[in-house]
């Protein structure tokens, strides 16, 4: 078995929050505020609620489609912006801009501004992450397996949606380490490719390992 | 004796595991709470817990405590009930009074550490005496978003002093030159309260509390003042009664002032009328009897109007209880609607979830099963001090 010069530590995070002076009592002051805030904003928003409901999966993909569904009875925006698949987006700015075009699109087509009336108000905050080694490092794909199956879920996000989303490293931490540390990029094509939206953080952890578990299987076989 | 250990029982899988390695990264700093005393509830309860975890892990954490006369308590007490938004008289004698008081407790009180964690109103201008490069942090466990003007007038340039805040939910803040943090309470599943009973135990402490266990139990723990609108609970239950053969416990503690003294007279007079209706007058340490309360509930209400971040919501789904609450303060934090039980806005909303929650009794060990999974994430202990230590390491790196 292929063992890799650099051994791959898996790192967990927590989210420290932040509340920004950033609030939004309808959805017009929500198109202007999206324009304002931090991209720190609109990443906890997008990316983080993935880390945050990660033991009940909602319906919703984001932040701002769950306030505009519960709290604004807006059925048709929070539709329109839960599709919005953040991982697809090549950088924070595109998703802004993505957010931002459906909300001023929705509102073109409306003669009132539709607001909260018994909800609460939507207040804006980003996060800090603190990163967390966890575990002993791996050198091997078995090792990695070992590790990956036990380790806090938070290590899942880090690695899958902050290493992509925010410390640009594309292609994700697990598919560069496989690729570029083990050499097996087949693999590391296969976990790229998974489809981290509108799923558990433990379903991504199972997906990967079932990919990892066939690729052992097929080296023993 | 509870050590850290303990808690991998309870607390989501690797929660530990993540303690102990934010423990290592913060072993060579200090740590040290203050507030304005170890007993009650709200700041020193969690922090009977928290302190002690924080040893157990080898952090060095202190807690100390502020004093004086009794002019100053009252200062304090009036201060934070006016930054909770009521009306209190503050005069310019009775502030320079307690800031002074809190001159002396600066020069009783050793306050060095590399994060000092200055806990709600009456040590808060304690900052002024802060010496050399610790960081100071103002944690804020109430809803100061309504504050009476001369209160923040008078409040916020102390806390402009810190090098930052910490609030229970975003909106409890207000616009504040430094940053604001937020760090949701938490409950301690070790404790009296919230440890596993027996059903032998928890029958035998209701059966100490008079009440039989013959029929579906409603409950609700709170203080018994209007905010959290017993009477409103009350007239729920009435709803409800015309359905379901039901009880309702109210189970909390009175109110001193003339407000409480009428709240509990009129649920008294209420409870003469209904058998099924029982009010439960219970001393602050009646932590056991809660706990056994609650597991002995069918659903649990949280009815508020007007609330902080009170975790009684969270000590119910604890339990495996879903919880009708009011939408207010923390609540809407603490009920997944739907997943968890439901928040609602009137009397007679409170009484359709209720129904149909005593409809469709499998939606009742759903919705508690999801509740417990829901508190285990958010609201344990492990996670308030895995945020405390994450909060540490990046103010002081």
């Amino acid at each position: 078995m292929t063992t890799a010069l650099v051994p791959f530590q898996f790192i967990g995070c927590v989210e420290l929050r932040q509340a920004l002076d950033h609030r939004a009592r309808d959805e017009r002051e929500l198109l202007d505020r999206l324009e304002d805030v931090p991209p720190g904003s609109i990443f906890y928003h997008t990316h983080g609620y993935f880390l945050r409901h990660r033991p009940i999966t909602t319906a919703y993909g984001n932040d701002f489609a769950a306030w505009v569904a519960v709290h604004v009875r807006d059925q048709v925006l929070a539709e329109r912006l839960a599709v919005i698949n953040p991982f697809e987006m090549a950088n924070l700015e595109d998703l802004r801009e993505e957010l931002m075009s459906v909300v001023h699109d929705h509102l073109l087509r409306l003669s009132t501004v539709p607001r909260v009336e018994f909800g609460e108000v939507f207040h804006f905050q980003q996060s800090h992450i603190v990163e967390v080694p966890l575990g002993p490092a791996a050198t091997t794909l078995q090792e990695f397996r070992t590790g990956l199956a036990e380790v806090d879920a938070s290590a899942i996000y880090f690695h899958m949606v902050e290493a992509r989303a925010r410390l640009g490293r594309r292609s994700g931490d697990f598919a560069e380490w496989i690729r570029g540390g083990l050499g097996r990029p087949a693999l590391a094509d296969r976990i790229q490719r998974i489809d981290a939206y509108m799923t558990s953080l433990e379903r991504v952890r199972a997906r990967v390992l079932a990919l990892v578990d066939a690729e052992l299987e097929e080296a023993g076989a | 004796m509870i050590t850290i250990d303990d808690y991998r029982r309870v607390a989501p899988p690797g929660a530990v595991d993540m303690l102990l390695r934010l423990a290592e990264r913060v072993r060579e700093r200090r740590l040290l709470h203050v507030s304005g005393g170890r007993f009650g509830g709200g700041s020193a309860e969690i922090l009977h817990t928290l302190v002690p975890m924080m040893a157990d892990l080898g952090v060095d954490a202190g807690w100390e405590i502020t004093g004086g006369d009794p002019g100053f308590y009252t200062t304090a007490t009036a201060l934070r009930a006016a930054l909770d938004g009521a009306e209190r008289v503050l005069t310019d004698e009775a502030l320079d009074h307690y800031v002074e008081m809190n001159r002396i407790n600066a020069k009783k009180l050793s306050l060095d550490a590399d994060l000092v964690l200055v806990h709600d109103v009456q040590p808060s201008t304690l900052i002024e005496r802060r010496t050399g490069q610790s960081r100071w942090v103002w944690r804020c466990h109430f809803d100061c978003s309504r504050a009476q003007r001369r209160a923040w007038t008078f409040m916020r340039p102390w806390i402009n002093q810190y090098d930052a805040a910490i609030f229970s939910l975003p909106r409890f803040g207000r616009r504040l030159g430094i940053p604001k943090y937020v760090i949701a309470p938490s409950i301690d599943p070790l404790s009296e309260k919230n440890r596993d009973l027996t059903s032998r135990e928890v029958t035998t402490i209701l059966r100490g509390l008079g009440l039989a266990q013959d029929r579906p139990i409603l409950l609700q723990v709170a203080p018994f003042t209007a905010a959290e609108d017993p009477l409103g609970v009350i007239n729920a239950y009435r709803l409800v009664k015309k359905h379901y053969n039901v009880r309702l416990v109210l189970a909390g503690t009175g109110d001193p002032d003339r407000e409480g003294v009428e709240m509990l007279a009129e649920l008294r007079e209420a409870a003469q009328h209904d058998p099924d209706i029982a009010v439960l007058e219970l001393p602050p340490d009646a932590h056991v009897q809660i706990n056994a309360l609650q597991r002995a509930a069918t659903i649990v209400l949280q009815k508020s109007v007007h609330e902080s971040f009170s975790l009684g919501a969270a000590e119910a789904m604890w339990k495996g209880k879903p919880v009708v609450g009011g939408f207010a303060g923390g609540l809407t934090q603490q009920i997944i609607y739907d997943v968890t039980g439901y928040t609602v806005h009137s009397v007679e909303g409170a009484a359709f979830r209720l129904r149909h929650l005593l409809n469709n009794p499998e939606l009742i060990a759903r919705m508690g099963a999801a509740g417990r999974e829901h508190v285990r994430r958010s609201f344990l202990v492990t996670r308030h001090l895995t945020d405390y230590m994450a909060l540490l390491i990046h103010l002081t790196r």
